[in-house]
């Protein structure tokens, strides 16, 4: 189902994963912490390298995309986010897949 | 720049469209009809803005140098882009994210339209997507599929 990074999960990862879980009941959630790729940058920096949950990679597989351009996608998730967009959470780059997408013959698996 | 422009006080949240509507976003806060009038006309006088960090020469950030370099290899005119330095305006940096209802920077508009951030600017640009929307707006040249020279 989903993947789990080597660590222990933060506050905002593990707020992140909840409400994707709630809103769009996914078949795959895969969340990369990739904050300390980003540590260095200015921004982060003059955060004190930021708290280490900065910066996330996203892959969802979810039914709930059918039918919805990317933006809308994106925006579905911005808007789920928007408290943890607010405070610390500064990047997510953002993958969004229907399973037919991922794989056009799961399209027949409901029987 | 926006400084000037941006820098009253707080705007009613009576606008509508891309309203959620059960949850306002902690960013919509910021924006006056003046400034965003002033954004509107910004994103109208170029064929493709950019709000990004960092200019188009220095980008400040790796997503927004990721949409200078594929604007770039679309070989995008420089005359026909207009790159706005969010960095240097803290008001333009939060306005902008509540003018295009959208959380972060980069943020790309072609023709007045919002097109998206990085990740969507990247997967338009594997699909084709990209190259199909600047070739509608004639911002480049298309290209037939058979030349003679």
């Amino acid at each position: 189902m989903s993947n789990q990074t080597l660590g222990s999960m933060g506050p905002v990862e593990t707020a992140i994963r909840e409400k994707l879980t709630t809103l769009l009941q996914p078949l795959q959630l895969t969340i990369t912490n990739e904050s300390h790729v980003h540590r260095h940058h200015a921004a982060m920096r003059a955060q004190g390298g930021g708290n280490g949950e900065t910066h996330f990679d996203v892959l969802i597989i979810s039914a709930a995309f059918k039918g919805k351009s990317t933006i809308q996608r994106h925006r579905m998730i911005y808007a789920a986010l928007s408290d943890e967009l607010a405070q610390g959470l500064h990047a997510i780059s953002l993958r969004t897949k229907t399973p037919e997408e991922v794989d056009p013959a799961s399209a027949a698996s409901s029987r | 720049m926006f400084c000037s422009v941006l820098s009253s006080s707080v705007s009613s949240l009576s606008r509508n469209a891309l309203s959620v509507g059960w949850r306002t976003p902690a960013f919509r806060r910021f924006l006056s009809d003046e400034a965003r009038a002033k954004i509107h006309a910004a994103v109208n006088e170029h064929p493709v803005v950019l709000f990004m960090k960092g200019t188009a020469e220095m980008p400040q950030c790796g997503f927004s140098r990721a949409v200078i370099q594929v604007l770039d290899m679309h070989r995008v005119p420089s005359k026909k882009l207009r790159t706005y330095n969010v960095l240097e305006d803290p008001e333009l940096r939060g306005g902008i994210k509540e003018f295009s209802d959208w959380p972060t920077i980069p943020q790309l508009y072609v023709n007045g339209q919002f097109v998206g951030g990085c990740d969507i600017l990247l997967s338009m640009h594997q699909s084709g997507e990209l190259e199909a929307l600047l070739e509608k707006h004639d911002i480049i040249p298309k290209i037939e599929s058979s030349s003679q020279s």
